[in-house]
């Protein structure tokens, strides 16, 4: 049974993520959904790397066992390529303040049909 | 111990998932993005994703916590007005892929599992493990993958941060100054 | 911009340290957790840091915006140019064996400009995307 938590965790977390991002109208708040949803994605793949008895993957003679480096590969990357663009997601939420004067986007719409 | 650490973590993860969907308050819930990053960094931590949890606590925590903020001071709306709109629909939709998720589960390899479908000798990452020490002659094995066996694949991140970078100065810095819309 | 006085004198200690650690986490990354990536982003927080504290006028002075664009293009042109040079000396694009007489120190040497193009790019675009934003504030603020 333990063995499965860690997936129930990101399945939580991935849902809960979806739920913001559909939910909330205001654009920040589904770029944090975004964030949480990408942070679900990398727990899964950072916890099926782990091997039990291993070690963190740099090679010494005292270790035999280590764990899979090749999602930490990928999710190195892909942490910091998340950074910049969710940089660009709130970019371009600056930009509709400035157009529309909101983030809400129930406003944005309202906006668009009224002209 | 390390069992009941990660259990605490997980439980810790989840629950503030579900603060930040509550939070209201952008501010609150931009620095809340900041801990939960932190807690995640802790857990990489413990599954021995060393390196994942040192990028995570540097850009999770620190820039992209900074980042938020600084967009943030630019909108002057700092709390959500709290209208949710479908709840029902978009709790449905949640709901609906976690249980399909949670009907694949019983199928995946179980936590640690040394003999997991990623772990088996046919598997790229056998190689990286133990031929890196001879092939590429560096101890961190996560570096020698990042830069030699998946070059390509790290080029094209490097180019994907280029590109964010020059998209976010495109949409702050060069439209403004050519339209003149201070004049609305 | 006025912040307060511990938090001055506590950053400038600080930030050499942080600058610091940035340099071992991008030149030791083969042997320990670390490299180009995590390098470059402690790098930037420590300039961002400062420029947090004193002022982003102060941190321009030292970093001009100027200077990050032309790092983010320079770093991710030692990334690609690494794979430039192996192609000319008769090997596959970003086949570090080619780079010197010996495999072993053809990775080596391959890792390190890589690491490093790495690192200067993230670095200058973190910084870039800091400073995109601050500037469009400060700019925004000074027409109203």
């Amino acid at each position: 049974m333990t063995g499965l938590f860690g997936y129930w965790t990101v399945i939580a977390t991935l849902a809960i993520g979806l739920y913001i991002m559909i939910a909330h109208g205001n654009l920040v708040k589904k770029v944090i959904g975004l964030n949480v949803v990408q942070t679900a994605v990398i727990l899964f793949y950072v916890s099926f790397g782990k091997v039990h008895g291993g070690t963190a993957p740099i090679l010494d003679e005292r270790f035999e066992i280590y764990s899979n480096p090749l999602p930490h590969v990928l999710m190195l990357t892909a942490i910091v390529v998340g950074v910049a663009t969710t940089a660009v997601a709130l970019a371009l939420i600056v930009r509709i303040w400035e157009s529309y004067g909101s983030i809400e986007e129930d406003d944005i719409v309202r906006a668009e049909l009224v002209e | 111990m390390t069992d009941w650490l990660h259990l605490v973590l997980l439980i810790a993860l989840v629950v503030v998932a579900l603060d930040l969907a509550r939070l209201r308050d952008l501010f609150a819930a931009a620095m809340l993005t900041g801990f939960f990053s932190l807690l995640c960094a802790v857990y990489y931590t413990i599954v021995d994703a060393v390196d994942v949890a040192f990028t995570e606590a540097a850009v999770g925590a620190g820039l992209s916590t900074v980042l938020m903020l600084g967009a943030l001071s630019l909108l002057d709306e700092r709390v959500e007005t709290g209208r949710v709109r479908n709840r029902i629909g978009a709790l449905s939709a949640a709901l609906a892929v976690a249980a399909m998720m949670l009907y694949a589960t019983p199928d995946m390899p179980a936590y640690g599992d040394p003999t997991s479908p990623v772990n088996q000798p046919d598997r790229p990452a056998w190689r990286y493990v133990h031929q890196s020490g001879k092939e590429i002659g560096v101890p961190n094995i996560v570096t020698s993958v990042l830069a030699s066996y998946r070059g390509y694949d790290t080029l094209g991140e490097t180019n994907v941060i280029f590109t964010a970078g020059l998209a976010v100065y495109a949409l702050l810095a060069g439209v403004r100054r050519k339209r003149g819309q201070d004049a609305e | 911009m006025q912040s307060d006085v511990v938090l001055r004198v506590v950053s400038k200690f600080l930030i050499p340290f942080i600058l610091l650690f940035a340099f071992y986490v991008q030149f030791h990354g083969d042997f320990s957790p670390g490299g180009g990536f995590q390098a470059g982003v402690i790098l930037a927080a420590g300039i961002i840091l400062y420029a947090l504290v004193f002022g982003v006028a102060a941190s321009f002075r030292i970093v001009p915006m100027r200077a990050t664009q032309i790092g983010a293009a320079i770093g991710v042109m030692i990334y690609g140019g690494t794979g430039v040079v192996s192609l000319l000396r008769g090997a596959r694009y970003l086949d570090y064996n080619a780079l010197a007489h010996d495999p072993v120190h053809g990775q080596h040497l391959g890792i390190f400009m890589v690491e490093l193009g790495v690192g200067i790019g993230v670095a200058s675009t973190m910084l870039w995307l800091f400073y995109s934003f601050t500037s469009h504030k400060l700019r925004r603020d000074g027409q109203s």
